[in-house]
């Protein structure tokens, strides 16, 4: 059969179940564009290719299908950037596919030519440029098994336009063969066996879970060990919904922000079990004093985030659904009563709260979207103070149900994100909350979701700051609110002008009946909730101290 | 402390990047780096030269394993081998200097491979040890230009650093 390279782009992407792409046209990807018409991918046109890649991003982490994104060469090509640096982050398996100049043209500086394997080489997986055709089906096959497979993580495919344009008879691909690519999912028996005598062993064991929990599909494992254990449990925000956050023993997130029970709780643990995380420094404040009397047991895919931060005793290399279920079968059940007891104590003594003074809190709002989608929400954020509320107030039960920007905190990830979860969950109520300063990152993405009848409901808790920053001046900086009050536009006419609905909230009272509304409503909806100026998101870890040296 | 890998790599384009980007980013040093092709067409093996503790090679070893295109690294260092490294130096020379030169060149088994009627193109092999002292030896002289290609190693014995001793080990 003979085709063109973008039809057998197209091709091989329905081999891999690829049901929808996100993109925005240009002259180097016209013929894939040509053979999209006709195919049966469903393509959603963003208004900015970083808001593709997001959207892509969010579809992927909602779907645990991996997000495909399209976008042309040169500042196409660059756009997608910062969409796929975010998902290299985050570990988020995505293929973003970029049209490049023709290969007679490339290295001339041509017009809109930009070496983007180059660029994207520190924040890839890893990268194609397909210089004849003949590849083509092959790279495809190639770049979904190692965007999904392993640590998951973005691919990217560079495709010249004589390459997608030329013809050739079509081959299917054969076995994929990379000598320099096994990822390792079974643990060694003798690792599990030295953790599983270190729990014996313990009695103040807390769980430090984090997103690859959810990645790895391993939250009830997760949920089984810790009741197996009585051992609590505290998430970092990527881990945030891989435990229910309102199980007994969940100590919600630990860190620079998190419960100051989960931070006392490490700090007095005898082993730290960390599954599926990377010892961020948001996650571990000073590194000398994290965890300072804790054997250290880590779990993990990624040989090389072993030892990155910490120094480990039990390092296991595996998959964590695998590991978790290897060590249970070894491990005995244990009470530890008087740990619990400490704990809860810690929980009763230092609730996650704020001085509800009945005026318009953000924390307030976000509580009552959780009140008011019953916990059920997909909700996505973008990055900064609305961000941390967010993880703090919403009580996370289910894994991929919270999708925000962690490693890379990019502003303006939130609503592109909504966009993707909602076309890859049509069924649920998504929420993006964003941040006043972050909404007007990706803005335009509303009228792709108001384009393709997506009724994402976007929260911003609008304070005319650009919030966390502005905290951090006011903790650090003597008040001195450099270049951090924004002067905003009319967000309720700007969705009006969009297409979509906007609600002004001013009082507490008009919550519910707002939030009610948007839920109903089919449309895209923009809630500008005017809430208090000047509120900080505490309990904070100044940066660089201990997680028990907490403000508030 | 200096280690010496050797690491194969898939041969195609854009790796050489890859690994030169990951030291920079990840801020490890290069010492040397020479890379060609292997036994196998199909592979390049690649000799890294880096300064570190026990920590940091573990972490160049694991972020190199990272890339899908690198397939193998060995640590020569920790076992028998050899090392070899070629340069190549113009050095001035006046008539009244070239017997000296070419007396230094014998005593360090050196070649001399091109001559010129104001200097001369000496190549030498060898540990690095030496070839400091050689370019040391040359120096009073003039030393016009020096090329060097990095140091390539190998494990003594019947031992290697090719893929299929690995399955050996695997087995």
């Amino acid at each position: 059969m003979r085709l063109s390279g973008a039809e057998i782009l197209i091709k091989s992407l329905e081999a891999e179940k690829v049901d929808t792409i996100f993109g925005y046209p240009g002259g180097q990807v016209l013929p894939i564009y040509d053979a999209l018409y006709d195919a049966d991918i469903r393509h959603i046109l963003c208004r900015h290719e970083q808001g593709a890649a997001h959207a892509a991003d969010g579809y992927a982490r909602a779907t645990g299908r991996p997000g495909v994104c399209l976008a042309t060469s040169g500042p196409g090509a660059t756009n997608l950037v910062t969409g796929i640096a975010n998902a290299y982050m985050d570990s988020v398996p995505l293929v973003a596919i970029t049209g490049q100049v023709p290969q007679n043209l490339l290295g001339r500086d041509s017009f809109q030519e930009a070496d983007i394997t180059g660029i994207t080489l520190p924040i890839t997986k890893h990268s194609y440029l397909v210089r004849d055709l003949s590849e083509l089906a092959g790279v495809v096959k190639e770049a979904f098994y190692i965007a999904t497979t392993g640590r998951p993580g973005p691919v990217l495919i560079d495709i010249p336009k004589d390459v997608s344009a030329s013809v050739d008879e079509y081959e299917a691909p054969g076995e994929i063969n990379l000598p320099g690519y096994k990822p390792v999912l079974e643990a060694d028996p003798r690792q599990v066996m030295e953790a599983a005598k270190a729990i014996a062993e313990s009695e103040r064991p807390v769980i430090y879970a984090g997103g690859g929990v959810v990645i790895s599909g391993a939250h009830e494992e997760l949920l089984r060990l810790a009741e197996l254990l009585a051992a609590p449990v505290a998430t970092t925000l990527m881990g945030l919904g891989g435990f229910p956050g309102d199980h007994p023993l969940s100590l919600g997130m630990l860190g620079m922000h998190g419960t100051k029970y989960a931070n006392f709780a490490v700090c007095e643990c005898d082993l730290l079990i960390a599954v599926g995380a990377r010892f961020d420094d948001r996650v571990t404040g000073k590194l000398e004093t994290f965890a300072p009397g804790a054997k250290v047991i880590h779990i993990d895919i990624d040989p090389a985030e072993i030892g990155k931060n910490v120094q480990v005793d039990i390092p296991i290399v595996g998959d964590v659904k695998r590991v978790l279920k290897q060590l249970m079968d070894i491990i005995q059940p244990r009470l530890g009563e008087a740990w619990r007891e400490k704990i809860q104590t810690w929980k009763k003594e230092y609730p996650v709260n704020f001085c509800d003074t009945g005026k318009l809190k953000p924390q307030a709002v976000i509580r009552d979207i959780y009140r008011l989608t019953g916990g059920n929400a997909r909700i996505t954020t973008d990055v900064g103070q609305h961000q941390m509320w967010t993880a703090q107030y919403y009580t996370f039960t289910k894994p991929r149900s919270f999708i925000s920007s962690g490693g890379l905190g990019t502003m303006g990830f939130g609503m592109p994100a909504a966009i993707g979860v909602q076309v890859g969950c049509p069924d649920d109520t998504v929420f993006n909350i964003a941040g006043d300063g972050s909404i007007q990152m990706n803005i335009q993405e509303l009228c792709t979701a108001v384009n393709y009848e997506l009724p994402i409901n976007v929260a911003i808790m609008d304070n005319g700051y650009l919030g966390m920053v502005r905290q951090w001046q006011e903790l650090f900086y003597k008040r001195r609110y450099s270049q951090t009050e924004l002067l905003n536009p009319d967000f309720v006419k700007l969705a009006e002008a969009y297409g979509a609905e906007g609600i002004r909230v001013t009082k507490r009272s008009e919550v519910a009946p707002a939030l009610e509304q948007a839920i109903r409503s089919s449309k895209p909806v923009m809630l500008d909730f005017m809430v208090e100026r000047e509120e900080n998101v505490m309990p904070m870890v100044p940066p660089g101290e201990s997680l028990n040296n907490m403000l508030g | 402390m200096t280690h010496t890998l050797t690491v194969l790599v898939e041969n195609t384009p854009g790796v050489l990047a890859r690994v030169a980007g990951l030291f920079s980013r990840r801020g490890f040093n290069i010492d040397s780096l020479a890379v060609g092709r292997s036994e196998d067409p199909g592979i390049s093996r690649m000799t890294i030269v880096v300064e570190g503790d026990d920590r940091i090679l573990e972490q160049v070893t694991k972020q190199l394993h990272k890339l899908i295109d690198v397939i193998k690294i060995t640590d020569v260092t920790r076992d028998e081998f050899v090392d070899r490294e070629l340069v190549m130096i113009k050095v001035n020379t006046e008539s009244s200097t070239r017997a000296e030169i070419m007396q230094l060149v014998d005593i360090f088994r050196a070649r001399i491979v091109d001559v010129g009627p104001k200097s001369l193109t000496i190549e030498v092999t060898g540990y690095e040890s030496k070839i400091n002292a050689f370019e040391n030896s040359l120096r009073p002289f003039g030393i016009m230009e020096m090329v060097r290609t990095g140091k390539v190693a190998m494990l003594r014995g019947f031992k290697s650093t090719t893929i299929n001793d690995n399955q050996k080990k695997e087995d």
